[in-house]
């Protein structure tokens, strides 16, 4: 029964990572960059449903929506200012911005917010089902989470597969040039791509902060290292691939700690990364590149 | 005499000149300065660790410049360099008095020992190519953070004890080395500038023998062109290799010296951060350019520094340099000038 | 006839379910210059690719001077005796021209990590010996007076030449050169006739090219093989192949 009760908390925080993860694989399939910046979007979230519940007296379902509506618009004016002018430098230029960018979120977060842990409070719900007399002990925040990951997994999937906006997404995705030629506004489709991601991190955020309810300027950094990780995992630039990535990067990081080792579970959790990779180098759903010659 | 001269100005070796020049005059002044006038001891503490960052980013500028590899996960092998050297020199203590062959015994067992952590990292590594191999060497600089985040060391009369994971350690009047997560507590700081500068110039030897040599070309052309590489023979793996082993090797002899400046030392040191600003310096340097290197390690070690009195602002500051300087630097009007200028000293240079 | 240096049998094939060559048969002998045309599509590139590993071949055996190659990789394929140009050209950009064939006699000149770290006179005498062969390279292509340029600012023509010199470089017994004229101006393809022909006997290497500059082709190889749709059509020397009705047909369409 406490397996049961590990997985089922795993796949909750699988689910935080998926949905990190998706914004992370959606913005390299696009813009085919790496936005580091992406785990201080979450703490950017994070605060924002803080402020917004406790000092602005919002109700929860509003502070989460000023959350999402300050991720979307931080997550554009930051493409608009400091991606966008990079579309045609070398990558590791557009990385070392990101690495700017997610430097300067984090210290304006310290200098707005001052550097001390906040308790996040629980904005979603308190309480939880029992099972089994008691045995089995699930709480309503665990179901939300992953009843949320799936709800935003179907969503996307439908949004990229029948609006007109995903498939001008799919097609940047696959070749900018042509999209182009077709007609399709490059910029704003990159916008449109960061938008949804940095919406996203906000969810994850709202949920993350309530699992773990501490807030901090550097809150964002391990879970996007490991949702980024997720990404790689699953084969950076699938969706789906986010998803799987994310759950059992989870599953696995929480298994580890209830029966290996608390103190080494990065070091498992990265293992398995490497073992995957060697075994599937384009991660598990990732697609293999042929080279011309 | 004119003959040696000429050889040192030649074209093709005024790089490695410069490099030279540049660290052993800026060594004597320093050296001058600090022996008629009394330097503040914000300056003396950075000269060592500005050493250490200069070597970590020549060396990361092997793999990233170099060889063409992403590598986010060099502050492991600082690591790895840092804490052996750390229990070699704690080790030593009665065996070799004298600091400074212990300091130099140290930093060659961090090397040797990150060197046979960079091979054994490089065989899973450079099976992958681009992204993915990116986020392996990432993985390894977390794993190998993790593992040292959980070594318990110590020595007593009965010799050396050794725990993973918990502290079981009973050490009889003895001495803790590694404690865990907090690291070196005691370490005796036999680091100086000198042997930092030092450090710098056995570095730059090495990278430059590489560079000039077959092995070095073999290096350079797998990064430019992987298929036609080997279609004349160059095997890729092993080229690769060879980066990725003396980078490791370089990047340890740096935290080796890094490690033994401080009394007290965590592993959170050599976090994902630290690799990071080893790749900022890299690349604000220029891939494959060793003096943009070593200057750009200098100015963006001694800025936050500088920035202290600012307090707060400092990181600020620092963050929107990183992405003004790269606005500019890929901005097409800026860099036509910077051509332009580069075309005006060349010809002066041609008249000589 | 001169002994065969590549013979290929039944060689073929399968991207997925397509099959890009099949069931050819090829042979260059020694000191020969052979022709491999056809019509855009008609799979000559990939004959290249299998030929040097880039691709594994589905089906079939090549032997270099009678030992196997069709199971060796690239490298230990050009150890083996072949070298090759690109249709799209790969030079190692940033490498200056003199480097990128220095790049080319990795396996030529042999001295240990040791010697390289020491300075010893070994890697003295071997760097210096790299470097004259390497300019005498240079000199055959008329490209020494670029040695210090960076490979990829070279205009086209001479980044074609860089490349067959970088291919010589490594020593090769047979040389695939993959439309070395591409993008040349009458005069410069004049020029690299001359060239190929020198090539071939100052080396003493036998060369397979695939060109669609059908001037060259006539005037200075002595066997065309002609594929299309991954198939052999015709082969033979440059009169019979001018006057087969097949080749004809395959050019110009029914």
């Amino acid at each position: 029964m406490t397996f049961l009760t590990y997985l089922i908390s795993g796949l909750a925080l699988g689910s935080v990572y998926a949905i990190i993860a998706l914004g992370y694989t959606m913005v390299y399939g696009i813009a085919k960059m790496l936005n580091f910046a992406h785990g201080d979007i979450i703490m950017a979230g994070g605060y924002a449903a803080f402020y917004a519940y406790t000092r602005f007296g919002m109700p929860a379902g509003l502070a989460i929506l000023f959350s999402i509506l300050t991720c979307t618009i931080l997550g554009v004016i930051i493409e608009r200012l400091a991606y966008k002018p990079l579309r045609q430098a070398s990558s590791l230029s557009v990385l070392i911005t990101a690495i700017g960018v997610s430097y300067f979120l984090q210290n304006s977060a310290q200098l707005m917010f001052g550097s001390d842990t906040k308790i996040f409070p629980s904005i979603l719900t308190e309480g939880s089902f029992r099972f089994f007399d008691g045995k089995l002990i699930i709480s309503y925040l665990t179901l939300i989470t992953i009843f949320t990951c799936i709800v935003i997994m179907i969503g996307l999937t439908a949004f990229i597969n029948k609006t007109k906006i995903g498939k001008a997404m799919r097609a940047c995705a696959e070749d900018k040039g042509a999209a182009q030629l077709m007609g399709i506004n490059i910029d704003t489709t990159i916008s449109i791509t960061f938008a949804i991601g940095s919406g996203l991190a906000a969810i994850a955020a709202v949920l993350l902060c309530s699992t773990y309810p501490s807030l901090s300027p550097t809150l964002g950094s391990m879970p996007g290292i490991k949702a980024f990780t997720a990404a790689v995992f699953g084969g950076i630039g699938s969706i789906p691939g986010a998803l799987l990535g994310g759950i059992l990067l989870g599953i696995i990081e929480n298994m580890t700690k209830a029966y290996l080792s608390t103190q080494l579970s990065d070091a498992i959790v990265f293992s398995v990364l490497i073992i995957v990779l060697l075994i599937k180098p384009t991660g598990l759903l990732g697609k293999k590149e042929n080279v011309k010659v | 005499m004119k003959k040696i001269l000429d050889n040192l100005l030649h074209q093709k070796n005024r790089s490695r000149t410069i490099s030279y020049a540049m660290i052993i005059g800026t060594y004597l002044i320093i050296e001058i300065l600090m022996h008629s006038i009394r330097m503040s001891r914000l300056f003396t503490s950075m000269l060592v660790p500005c050493c250490c960052y200069i070597v970590l980013a020549l060396s990361l500028n092997l793999v990233v410049g170099f060889s063409g590899e992403l590598s986010l996960g060099h502050a492991g092998f600082m690591a790895v360099g840092a804490f052996t050297a750390i229990i070699v020199s704690g080790l030593c203590v009665q065996m070799i008095p004298d600091p400074i062959i212990r300091l130099f015994i140290s930093i060659i067992a961090g090397s040797i020992v990150s060197g046979i952590a960079g091979l054994l990292v490089s065989v899973p590594v450079l099976k992958l190519s681009g992204d993915y191999l990116a986020i392996v060497t990432l993985a390894f600089g977390q794993i190998i953070k993790s593992l040292i985040t959980n070594i318990y060391l110590g020595f007593d009369r009965n010799g050396m004890q050794f725990s993973f994971v918990n502290n079981e350690l009973n050490l009889e009047q003895g001495r803790m080395l590694l404690s865990g997560p907090m690291g070196a507590t005691d370490t005796a700081k036999i680091s100086n500038f000198s042997s930092g500068v030092l450090l710098i110039l056995a570095t730059l030897f090495i990278i430059y023998s590489l560079i000039d040599s077959k092995y070095g070309r073999a290096i350079m052309a797998a990064r430019d062109d992987r298929i036609a590489a080997e279609s004349i023979g160059i095997d890729i793996l092993r080229s690769k290799t060879l980066a990725f082993v003396t980078s490791a090797i370089l990047a340890g002899a740096a935290g080796a010296l890094y490690a033994l400046n401080y009394s007290t030392l965590q592993p959170a040191k050599f976090d994902f951060n630290t690799s990071i600003l080893a790749l900022v310096y890299v690349v604000f340097g220029g891939l494959g350019n060793i003096n943009g290197t070593i200057i750009a390690a200098t100015a963006l070690y001694v800025l936050p520094e500088l920035l202290r009195s600012l307090q707060d602002y400092r990181m600020l500051i620092y963050a929107i340099v990183l992405i003004i300087v790269m606005q500019l630097g890929s901005s097409a009007r800026l860099k036509r000038s910077l051509e332009q200028i580069r075309n005006r000293f060349a010809r002066k240079g041609d008249v000589r | 006839m001169n002994a065969p240096v590549l013979q290929i049998r039944n060689l073929g094939i399968d991207f997925g379910g397509l099959t890009a060559v099949n069931n050819l048969n090829m042979e260059v002998h020694e000191h020969e210059i052979v022709g491999l045309i056809g019509p855009n599509g008609a799979g000559k590139t990939t004959v290249f690719n299998m030929l040097t590993k880039v691709y594994d071949p589905s089906r079939g055996t090549i032997l270099l001077n009678g030992q196997d190659i069709a199971r060796l990789d690239t490298v230990a394929v050009n150890k083996a005796g072949v070298a090759r140009t690109f249709q799209n050209i790969r030079l190692f950009r940033n490498l200056s021209v003199l480097d990128n064939v220095k790049a080319g006699m990795n396996n030529q000149f042999v001295y240990s990590i040791a010697d390289m770290l020491f300075h010893t006179r070994k890697r003295r005498s071997n760097e210096e010996t790299i470097e004259e062969e390497a300019l005498k390279l240079l000199r055959i292509f008329h490209l020494d007076e670029l040695k210090d340029t960076e490979a990829g600012s070279l205009p086209y023509g001479a980044q074609r030449k860089l490349e067959i010199a970088r291919a010589l470089a490594s020593e090769p017994k047979l040389l695939l050169l993959d439309e070395p004229a591409a993008g040349m101006n009458p005069q410069e393809t004049e020029e690299l006739m001359d060239m190929i022909r020198f090539v071939r006997d100052s080396f003493d290497i036998c060369i397979l090219l695939i060109e669609h500059d059908m001037n060259l082709v006539m005037n200075i190889c002595e066997r065309i093989y002609v594929l299309n749709y991954g198939m052999l059509l015709a082969k033979g020397s440059p009169e019979e192949i001018r006057s087969n009705d097949k080749v004809i047909k395959a050019y110009l369409g029914d």
